[in-house]
């Protein structure tokens, strides 16, 4: 592997207690002071990463992701290992930038910027376009302390990005923008890609980085989980997540192929990354589509209509199950996801040992191309969902194009209609105004 | 390693990041300054009134017992041209380690955020301290003249007694500041001693008016022969206090680089415990 912009080796972080503080203090002149606790928020983690490349990182709250962020940025230092960065680290931790609440945003733009080791002439150049991208108005040259989070983050956002760095962190700090704002972000992020600047991005936003990034590293406390291609990874994630320690955890299902196979079923579209999980009280024990003759099918022409059916073997005890599915694409990104809370179905009472049969009828909308489906079983507790049984990327099916489709680019085909008119000038608006 | 290479390389690293981030250094003291105009009305001249308030007090209570001792000048507002040279001594001192005291606990936010040469912190403050006390000289100045003392040629030596009276302030504060990010009684101790380390020194009384037997403890006192040396060039128009001074110049060599080895070891840890 390359050197690469950023290279992170067997890095470690151990907060230390001593049992007076004064040991601490004694320690940093030589005397042998062992520290009486040491407690490790982040160890053994490597990895390296190439110009123009985003990571996402993921993980429970705890696991280190923030500490990693600030080792990586140089806020604080690692206890073990090392971080070795070519170019210049831009960094949004936790919501801000320190920003000073006397100062108004101007003066806290110009203040970080010069924390950043810029000088005056730089900072003049880009102070008007800092301000243009916050957006924030009159509020710019107002005391920080009268503005709101999302206002904050915007000037913090704007002062951080008003320079391209060789590497961007952004800790979680967009979750606070408005949407219009947050999609002007990811214009720049994706801009500064394309130009080298690798991104590390921290959200709990899983749809979002599988989106964003293209390889992800999922932390568990403080150890490095697993690292590859984001979908990859955010899906482990997810499992971990929401899977109990339960019987279907790690067990690789076979895809069992329909009964009923058809001149639209192709044997080999298969999911060949099905996971499966559940804390063991129901079996998804089988998946498939249908289409509008009760064929089963797997290649779909666009436009028809079709069912996702799939059986569900009960062996526990289940309180008013919720069934649920989702459609997404190669990439990841959700196209479609209902579930039972959401359809009219009726009441059922779960007794073990019982089977059932879904179906959730469709109406096609979905632009030709490949698609994957989820499906599960899951209670819905106070504490969170918990999963009975859950299959991710259980089955591969294609919509292939029926010659009819209005869709030019995109995931869906929203059936255009195209009116086009000749307009008389003036006078065509003046009419139409008065009918 | 020799000891003096130690130092350089010290001193070196640190101070090379705070070189690149000068310009930065130098405009944040401006800030600073204009900041407290911003949102009171007299701004910054409350760093002025204050000093010269405590002096017209003092000296309106005190001026009657200590005025008629004091030698060597002829101005009936003596006292109050001696407790302002004191006051000047001792504002610098005081200011820069009170300052340094909460530096990195009040920055803490910013230190937690952004990664720059945290040396710049201090050297801000230092710059803030210098440019108040610049200030609170030049009014001093003008109360003088209008009490009708111009000081001689030996005000001269005036930037050099601050260049020391701040360097023992900054060495001093710095090891305390970092020691208070730990163990925070540090910042409440220091006050106490800062206010009896002020009566421990003749800035509003002289040593002339204490019994004989006390006088040789002052020795003790590293604040004593600078006091003494703005006293003397500012009301008694005399030289400073070379010999105690010395002794002081030797303490200053000792804390500054020990402040920055203190600095340098602790900021591993310092935003580990903000």
């Amino acid at each position: 592997m390359s050197a690469g912009l950023l290279r992170v080796e067997n890095l470690g972080k151990a907060y230390r207690c001593y049992g007076s503080e004064w040991q601490r203090v004694f320690s940093w002149f030589g005397l042998p002071v062992k520290p009486q606790e040491e407690h490790w928020v982040l160890r053994h983690v490597s990895f390296a990463v190439q110009p123009g490349e985003a990571i996402g990182i993921v993980g429970q709250n705890g696991a280190g992701k923030s500490t990693l962020l600030k080792l990586i940025t140089g806020t604080q230092r690692p206890t073990a290992g090392s971080v070795h960065i070519t170019g210049r680290v831009s960094a949004i931790l936790e919501l801000g930038m320190g920003f000073n609440a006397e100062f108004t945003g101007r003066q806290n733009a110009q203040f970080s910027a010069g924390l950043m080791g810029f000088n005056h002439a730089d900072i003049d150049r880009v102070i008007s376009e800092i301000e243009a991208f916050a957006d924030i108005g009159e509020y710019f040259d107002q005391p920080v302390r009268t503005y709101s989070s999302g206002m904050q983050m915007r000037v913090a956002f704007a002062t951080a990005t008003a320079f391209r760095p060789e590497i961007l962190i952004v800790d979680e700090a967009l979750a606070v923008g408005d949407a219009a704002f947050q999609r002007k972000c990811f214009q720049r992020i994706e801009s500064f890609l394309i130009d080298g600047t690798s991104l590390l991005y921290v959200s709990h936003d899983i749809e979002g980085i599988k989106k964003l990034c293209s390889r992800a590293v999922f932390l568990k406390h403080g150890r490095l989980e697993s690292i590859g291609a984001a979908k990859e990874v955010c899906d482990s994630y997810e499992k971990h997540l929401f899977g109990g320690g339960g019987a279907h955890d790690q067990q690789k299902v076979h895809h069992s192929p329909a009964p009923k196979a058809h001149g639209f079923f192709d044997p080999g579209l298969v999911a060949e990354c099905e996971l499966s999980y559940g804390d063991g009280r129901a079996a998804i024990e089988r998946v498939w589509l249908e289409n509008a003759d009760g064929l089963v099918v797997n290649v779909l022409s666009s436009l028809e209509p079709f069912s996702v059916n799939y059986c569900v073997r009960f062996s526990g005890p289940a309180v008013s199950p919720i069934f649920a599915t989702m459609i997404k694409t190669r990439e990841g990104i959700a196209i479609y996801g209902t579930d039972t809370t959401r359809v009219e179905s009726y009441p059922i009472e779960i007794h073990p040992g019982m089977v059932l049969q879904v179906r959730f009828v469709l109406k096609s909308v979905l632009a030709p191309g490949t698609y994957y489906l989820n499906c599960g079983v899951r209670e819905d507790r106070h504490d969170g969902p918990v999963f009975l049984h859950r299959k991710v990327d259980t089955l591969i099916f294609r919509v292939t194009a029926a010659g009819r489709e209005t869709v030019g680019a995109g995931l869906v085909d929203m059936k255009a209609v195209a009116q086009i008119w000749p307009v008389a000038e003036e006078v065509q608006i003046a009419s139409k105004a008065c009918a | 390693m020799g000891f003096s290479r130690l130092i350089q390389h010290l001193m070196g690293t640190t101070l090379f990041g705070a070189w690149r981030y000068k310009q930065f250094i130098v405009s944040s003291i401006r800030n600073e300054f204009l900041a407290r105009f911003a949102r009171s009305k007299v701004g910054g001249l409350w760093m002025v009134i204050h000093p010269l308030s405590q002096v017209l007090i003092f000296a309106l209570i005190l001026s009657e017992v200590i005025s008629a001792r004091l030698p060597d000048i002829e101005n009936k507002h003596a006292y109050a041209l001696y407790l302002m040279a004191g006051m000047l001594a001792w504002m610098s001192f005081s200011e820069i380690v009170t300052r340094c005291l909460t530096l990195f606990i009040d920055n803490g936010n910013l230190m937690k955020k952004m990664a720059f040469p945290r040396i710049c912190l201090p050297l801000i403050a230092s710059g803030a301290v210098l440019v108040n006390n610049t200030l609170l000289f030049a009014a001093i100045l003008v109360v003088f003249v209008a009490l009708g003392h111009v000081p001689s040629i030996m005000a001269l030596w005036l930037p050099l007694l601050i260049m020391l009276v701040m360097s023992l302030g900054l060495g001093v504060g710095l090891i305390l500041g970092v020691i208070n990010v730990f163990i925070r009684d540090i910042g409440q101790v220091v006050p106490v001693i800062l206010q009896a380390l002020f009566w421990l020194t003749p800035i509003v009384y002289t040593v002339r008016t204490l019994p004989e037997t006390y006088r040789d403890w002052f020795v003790l006192n590293p604040l004593y022969p600078l006091v003494t040396s703005f006293q003397n060039v500012l009301v008694f128009g005399q030289p400073p206090e070379w010999g105690g001074l010395m002794g002081l110049v030797l303490a200053v060599a000792v804390t500054l680089p020990l402040a920055l080895f203190i600095f340098r070891k602790a900021s591993a840890e310092m935003v580990d415990s903000l």
